[in-house]
């Protein structure tokens, strides 16, 4: 068959269920009883084997496969997860995610997972601890028994009884040949078989789920007979399309083993495992309960949205969305053209039939402009995995807060910050972050936080990264300032600190004591830099030594969509973001009085400023002086408050961001950008920034 | 070899000029223009071109000949060049002309009134048409309107 055409998709979905594994993971690690959380975790599993074996990419498949069984095991509450099993199941998707980067890269997506199949087969057989990659397979006929299924004290109590009374019992593996069709009703012959000359204790999967053929080749079972072992054997094996048959008697030293390892379960369940860190203190770390190895904890804000059920999306070329939403504008024009000829001729059906296209083209024009829009969390969502996984090479306790990841950038954009972010997360952990022995010393608490905040402002969007670590240590930046011959001492005794600051964006700068492999080679800083400037952004850092840093980020938003209030000025039309906007209302004009040549007003018992918006944008047709009573906008800045008059509004409404063009960038004073509006006509965004002083 | 070069003609009191026709990219009626405070004269404000807010200047303004009304004949010609794209508003524009590089002249001191900076050339066509090759980069030198702007303060 011709895979070509869905290699793309492929790819794209793979990536997406990678994601959404590594997010549910991390959920999964700080909510390890949450089973609804590992059914995500196994569909996501499930979906990515199937299209990988679709495809012809085994290793893909295979490891999968392997995924799968141990969250099966979990997911009918027979294996309680455990830190080595997250580490394992974390080692996967890194390994999975390298070979879907190889098939990205025209490779063939082939991997070494053996090692990690055993791994996860290990698990499978019971090995919950990790002991297997120390003791290997040494282990006796005894231990595979104990493991594989475990038997609950009822059925182990059937098994002593029976051997007790003379039966025998026996412990069997069989599996059914690769290209075998019909699995379900082989194995239903084999039941047959077996019930004929004794009884099933237990089989795994269930009866239930063999019969609908949910296992892969094969199946195992606690049997109790009077028939000899070899007899069986051949009677099984004589069931056709049967690959292999091993039975193994299960006798009372085996069954003690057996009761043993149920007990060990209990203890897995109830989190208590003092017994096996006990008996294997070389694994005594990843024996710590997982809430407490859990370096990451996601914020709470942002767990609800990656909720369970993944959205529904196809995916378009960003250059069709370009092409759409221009369209889209020429018969906006054209719609207010026809509504001018309809109110011409005067013809009520003509008229109903273009309001009617008003009002379609209108809710079209909402969705268009949406389009283009990602929310940074698309970005923001592989930083809670990255940190964790820095965290623990580093052995630090890092919680990642992240806020805004709601906020929506342009598509552009988006594709273009991720680099610079990972940059400055990893320089925040590894660098900011102390280490958890100097944290106590310093009387922090042991976890560092890390905050990635992004929000919108007027024309642009700050994604902020902020720790509670050392902060920059000025003596030592300027020390190595000079060293590298960034800076003369001469003036380094005048920077500022914010001057200092900023020296290590420079080119060739590092302060990192030692080189670790995750930063501090003194490349990152400066290309962070070069990018967001590159975006026509740019980054700032603020600190405070020994309480933290914080990197702030300002983006331009090329194309977003912001509320805003439209207002009218003689025939002139202007837009304020609403986000800046505190109330509207009216004022008369007795009520404003001049305060040393200031003109105020009294807006709730606190003195505000009046600003006549007609007079800074030198309105040409309207006049405030000339009104009795005027309609004001009180704006807001940080915590100042200014009033705005103007002549008349229109409404709230969504608008796009649109810059003016570059003849005309530089300095606009009150104008920070424009809109096209619902009739095509061009409008000017206010920037209220620029009307508080 | 001389080669040829295809030019966008439009009127601007009553000479003929010309714009290479691969910076050009489109010539619009006129249309409705979003008035920008805080610029000079001769910047007429911002329009809607297909979903793009283009700026839009009026060569009259700009070359320093007296403005007059838009007629029913005025075209925005939006030309693109040094990553600036930007409309003109011309008194009219409707034809395009094969020009021989060989026929182009270097632009005396003064023509029409416009200086020489803002002339790339004039190229003579049949035998007594004169067109003046505008300068795009020195028409649209935004360092210009920079000064213009201090100087209005």
């Amino acid at each position: 068959m011709e895979m070509n055409q869905y290699m793309s998709i492929f790819i794209d979905e793979s990536n997406d269920h990678l994601q959404s594994l590594n997010e549910n993971m991390l959920r999964l690690e700080q909510q390890p009883e949450d089973i609804s959380i590992v059914q995500v975790i196994f569909r996501s599993a499930h979906t990515l084997k199937g299209m990988s074996a679709t495809m012809g990419f085994e290793d893909l498949a295979a490891l999968t496969h392997d995924m799968e069984n141990v969250l099966d095991l979990v997911r009918n509450s027979k294996l309680s997860m455990n830190g080595h099993i997250f580490d394992t199941l974390f080692k996967c998707l890194d390994a999975l995610e390298a070979m879907v980067q190889d098939i990205i890269n025209g490779g063939t997506g082939k991997g070494d997972v053996e090692e990690l199949v055993q791994i996860l087969k290990a698990i499978v057989k019971g090995d919950v601890e990790g002991k297997s990659s120390a003791k290997a397979k040494t282990a006796a006929t005894a231990s595979t028994v104990s493991a594989q299924l475990l038997l609950d004290q009822y059925q182990l109590s059937v098994i002593s009884q029976s051997l007790e009374s003379g039966h025998r019992a026996y412990y069997i593996e069989v599996s059914v040949r690769e290209d075998c069709l019909l699995k379900a009703a082989r194995a239903y012959m084999v039941f047959d078989v077996l019930e004929r000359n004794g009884e099933v204790v237990k089989a795994f999967p269930s009866v239930q789920e063999i019969e609908q053929e949910q296992f892969d080749r094969g199946f195992s079972v606690y049997y109790i007979t009077q028939a000899e072992e070899e007899s069986l054997r051949d009677q099984i094996s004589r069931v056709s399309e049967i690959d292999s048959v091993s039975l193994t008697a299960v006798d009372r030293e085996s069954l003690a083993e057996l009761t043993k390892s149920h007990e060990q379960a209990n203890q897995i369940k109830s989190a208590k495992q003092e017994t096996a860190a006990a008996e294997a203190p070389v694994i005594a770390s990843s024996t710590v309960t997982s809430k407490e190895s859990a370096p990451v904890r996601a914020a709470a804000a942002t767990a609800p949205t990656s909720g369970n059920a993944s959205p529904r999306t196809i995916r378009v070329d960003i250059e069709r969305l370009d092409s759409l939403m221009n369209l889209f504008s020429e018969l906006l024009i054209d719609r207010v053209r026809l509504e001018q000829l309809a109110s011409e001729v005067r013809r009520n059906d003509l008229t109903e039939t273009v309001e009617h296209m008003a009002r379609v083209s209108a809710d079209l024009q909402n969705i268009v402009l949406k389009l283009r829009m990602v929310p940074v969390e698309s970005v923001f969502n592989r930083f809670p995995r990255m940190v964790r996984d820095l965290a623990k090479s580093l052995d630090k306790k890092v919680d990642l807060i992240v806020v805004g990841a709601e906020t929506e950038l342009d598509r552009t954009v988006i594709d273009e910050i991720g680099d610079p972010l990972v940059h400055l997360i990893r320089n925040a952990v590894d660098h900011g972050i102390e280490s958890i022995s100097e944290r106590v010393k310093l009387g922090k608490s042991e976890v560092g936080t890390v905050h990635l905040r992004a929000y919108h402002s007027g024309n642009h969007v700050f994604i902020e990264i902020e720790e509670d670590g050392k902060g920059i240590n000025r003596p030592k930046v300027l020390e190595t300032a000079i060293k590298r011959g960034v800076v003369t001492a001469e003036e380094a005794k005048n920077l500022s600190d914010d001057e200092v600051n900023m020296l290590i964006f420079a080119a060739g700068f590092s302060t990192a004591d030692k080189v670790s492999d995750i930063s501090g080679r003194g490349v990152g800083l400066d290309v962070v830099k070069s990018k967001i400037a590159s975006l026509g952004g740019h980054v700032a850092v603020t600190s405070k030594l020994g309480s933290g840093t914080k990197f702030s980020i300002q983006l331009p938003l090329t194309l977003s969509i912001i509320a805003a209030m439209l207002i009218k000025l003689g025939n002139e039309k202007y837009a304020f973001p609403l986000s800046s906007i505190v109330e509207t209302g009216s004022i008369k004009r007795s009520d404003i009085r001049t305060l040393h040549g200031n003109r105020i007003i009294d807006y709730r018992q606190t003195i505000i400023p009046v600003v006549s918006l007609a007079h800074l944008v030198d309105s040409p047709a309207y006049n405030d002086e000339d009104e009795t009573e005027t309609e004001m906008l009180v704006i807001r800045k940080g915590d100042k408050l200014a009033a705005v008059l103007v002549e008349e509004f229109i409404g709230q409404s969504e608008i796009v961001l649109k810059p003016l063009g570059k003849y005309l960038a530089g300095n606009l004073g009150v104008v920070s950008g424009a809109t096209i509006l619902g009739d095509g006509q061009v409008a000017l965004i206010v920037d209220p920034n620029a009307l508080i002083k | 070899m001389a080669e040829e070069l295809k030019v966008i003609v439009f009127t601007l009191a009553q000479e003929e000029y010309g714009i290479e026709v691969d910076k050009v990219r489109t010539i619009e009626r006129m249309v409705p223009i979003t008035r920008v405070p805080k610029t000079p004269a001769f910047v007429k404000g911002v329009i809607n071109l297909r979903g793009i807010v283009i700026p839009v200047i009026d060569l009259r303004g700009r070359f320093g000949i007296d403005e007059t009304e838009h007629t029913d004949s005025s075209r925005i010609i939006i030309v693109a060049a040094n990553e600036l794209e930007v409309g003109f508003i011309v008194d009219s524009a409707n034809d395009v002309l094969d020009v021989m590089s060989d026929a182009i002249e270097n632009p005396p001191e003064v023509l029409g009134g416009i200086k020489a900076k803002y002339i790339s050339g004039v190229a003579k066509v049949g035998e007594s048409r004169l067109l003046i090759l505008l300068n795009l980069i020195e028409v649209l030198n935004r360092n210009e309107i920079i000064q213009l702007e201090q100087f209005g303060e």
